[in-house]
């Protein structure tokens, strides 16, 4: 696939956006302040810098994804498909009896690398992937998605050191640092110090950008692609807004794990479309 | 009939008790909304701590304050409260018999379309299988409100479940449970059905059916499968000899394991175990997630039908 541009790239979070409020009405459950926040990540991932054949999903070179926040399903679904990786009609089935897209990612989605859901150990499987994947000398390279609650998990930790003993240059952990939860913010449930130096401090390289500008993004990927096998696993800390694009939802806790009513749906449809 | 969640009963005692003992704590891992501690963290901040979403770390901080004479409740999603902080429960809470109360809302199946990865259909099993442990499912309001009490004052480890959604409120206010001791809400000749939590209105649906059909049917409340009450299990097989078990949990370990552990010694008798089938759930509606396992009314029926 073509890289495409900025504007471009642009258009299609949009879209995966407006993809994810609905099929999240249609369900009746899910997810929909994280998935709006990471959508420009995940759209730049799967429609800019990662390798992979929505043809052969299992493609043994390609690049691996990994959702370590995988209640955010929704946004990697809407890309997957996007992609090409299946039929659109399959998005309005999430959550529903007999569907691919369970309420939480495995198996049964064509391009899950892995199954997430439970919080803190996305990390380590990316981590181990990036080892076999060295191991049989691929180029192939793993992204995670982390979100920052995640990052109270030990083993995000027992992950990060992991990854930096075996210096693990093909790894690029991207965390959505929306600063929300469930419980509040996370300065207040549990404060997260400095993500960006913790990071460093296990070893990784830290980027720390806007993660809801495109451009950034997009600058942030060409740089560690031109790092090359530098040895260091990398760090991206995207400053992010939960619930990005539609008005009723950025920076509201309630919307963590709630689907949009129709009137909900029609105003934030009506949100993304006019980008907010 | 009036429906409330388990996990409700649960939220109001919680209140409740830490009015009457200065020492109870709440620990939270950022799930006190789902959880329903939420209420307990109003009424009393200052012994209620939410150390985020780091449930092994929660387990520990919960011992600690257990040997400070606290007496912590610990609360996540049943899988997580079992399975993610189950180590750290076995070495640190049970291993020395701490009074630590370990409470996982969410149980079963019932977070239905969040699929298998939040679906605890093992957490009984492993923990009843701790050494120490003392291992509760209430099946209404009034008997989360009850149990949630008798949990708080007993000595000792506890694993409680709830559930998520609105289950029918089959006891009042009235009602007398102890932990270990099985709640017997009615007699019957002909066969012995065992329940407990979300199953047990189930069970009670399956004994009125049956009545129909002129077979009577012994329904048995079995809150504590950890200790079982072996006696409640021998009276059923001396006077009955046929005992059905339903439970939304994993067939292995479960309450059926549990009570088959008893009339396996007895050496007489036979048990038909309802519950999941060794196999993990699916993103569906609870109802239809219960049907695909076969834990209805009807499947009840049939299996007292064709012993
Ligand atoms: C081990 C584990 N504990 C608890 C949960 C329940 N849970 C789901 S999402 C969430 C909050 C996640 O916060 P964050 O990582 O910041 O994600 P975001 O805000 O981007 O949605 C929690 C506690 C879980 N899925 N897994």
């Amino acid at each position: 696939m073509e890289k495409k541009s900025v504007e471009e790239l642009k258009e299609i979070a949009k879209d995966l956006r407006k993809k994810v409020v609905t099929i999240l009405y249609e369900a009746g459950s899910g997810h929909p302040g994280g998935s709006l926040s990471a959508a420009d990540f995940v759209t730049a991932c799967y429609f800019y810098e990662m390798n992979v054949d929505p043809k052969n999903p299992k493609w043994a070179e390609r690049d691996r994804f990994v959702l370590s926040k995988g209640h955010v399903c929704p946004v990697l679904y809407a890309a997957l498909s996007t992609r090409g990786f299946f039929p659109e009609e399959t998005l309005h089935t999430l959550r529903k009896e007999g569907s691919p897209l369970q309420g939480h990612p495995n198996f049964n989605c064509p391009g899950i690398d892995i199954p997430t859901g439970s919080l803190g150990q996305g990390l380590a499987c990316a981590v181990g992937m990036a080892i076999g994947l060295k191991y049989d000398k691929k180029n192939s390279r793993v992204f995670a998605v982390l979100g920052d609650g995640e990052c109270q998990e030990g083993e995000i930790w027992e992950a990060a050191q992991t990854a930096n003993k075996y210096k693990l240059d093909n790894l690029i952990a991207f965390v959505d640092k929306n600063n929300l939860q469930i419980d509040g913010p996370t300065d207040e449930v549990m404060p997260l110090l400095n993500l960006g130096e913790k990071f460093k401090a296990f070893g990784f390289e830290v980027y720390d950008i806007d993660g809801n500008d495109m451009n950034q993004i997009v600058q942030t990927l060409d740089e560690i692609r031109g790092k090359g096998q530098n040895q260091k696993p990398k760090c991206i800390i995207g400053r992010t807004i939960k619930g990005k694009g539609v008005s009723f939802m950025e920076n509201q806790v309630g919307w963590h794990g709630v689907a949009p009513k129709k009137d909900e749906l029609e105003r934030a449809l009506k949100d993304i479309e006019e980008g907010f | 009939m009036e429906k409330i969640a388990t996990r409700m009963g649960f939220a109001k005692e919680l209140v409740e008790l830490g009015k009457d003992y200065e020492n109870i704590f709440v620990i939270d891992t950022d799930l006190s909304c789902s959880g329903k501690s939420d209420g307990f963290a109003k009424a009393f901040p200052e012994r209620s701590l939410n150390v985020g979403i780091a449930e092994q770390n929660a387990a520990g901080v919960a011992a600690g304050l257990a040997t400070c004479g606290k007496i912590p409740f610990v609360v996540s999603f049943a899988i997580f409260a079992s399975l993610r902080m189950c180590e750290m429960v076995r070495q640190e809470i049970a291993y020395p018999k701490l009074n630590v109360k370990v409470v996982g809302s969410h149980g079963g199946l019932s977070p239905a379309p969040d699929g298998a990865s939040h679906q605890a259909i093992e957490d009984m099993g492993v923990m009843r299988t701790i050494p120490n442990m003392t291992v509760v499912m209430p099946a209404d309001y009034w008997s989360a409100r009850k149990l949630t009490r008798a949990v708080a004052e007993f000595d000792g480890p506890v694993f409680i479940r709830f559930t998520r959604d609105s289950v029918p409120v089959i006891y009042d206010e009235n009602i007398q449970l102890e932990i270990g001791k099985a709640h017997q809400i009615q007699d019957g000749s002909d066969v012995a059905i065992i329940a407990n939590g979300d199953t047990v209105h189930i069970a009670l649906e399956a004994a009125k059916k049956l009545a129909e059909e002129n077979i009577s049917a012994r329904v048995l409340d079995m809150h504590t499968i950890k200790p079982l009450d072996a006696d409640a299990v021998k009276d059923c097989i001396e006077k009955i000899g046929k005992i059905i078990t339903v439970e939304d949990h994993n067939i292995i370990n479960g309450l059926g394991s549990a009570v088959c552990e008893v009339v396996a010694e007895i050496g007489k008798g036979k048990v038909k175990r309802i519950g999941i089938n060794d196999k993990f759930g699916e993103s569906a509606s609870y109802e239809r997630l219960m049907e695909k396992n076969g834990i209805t009314v009807d499947a009840i029926v049939e299996a007292a039908k064709s012993f």
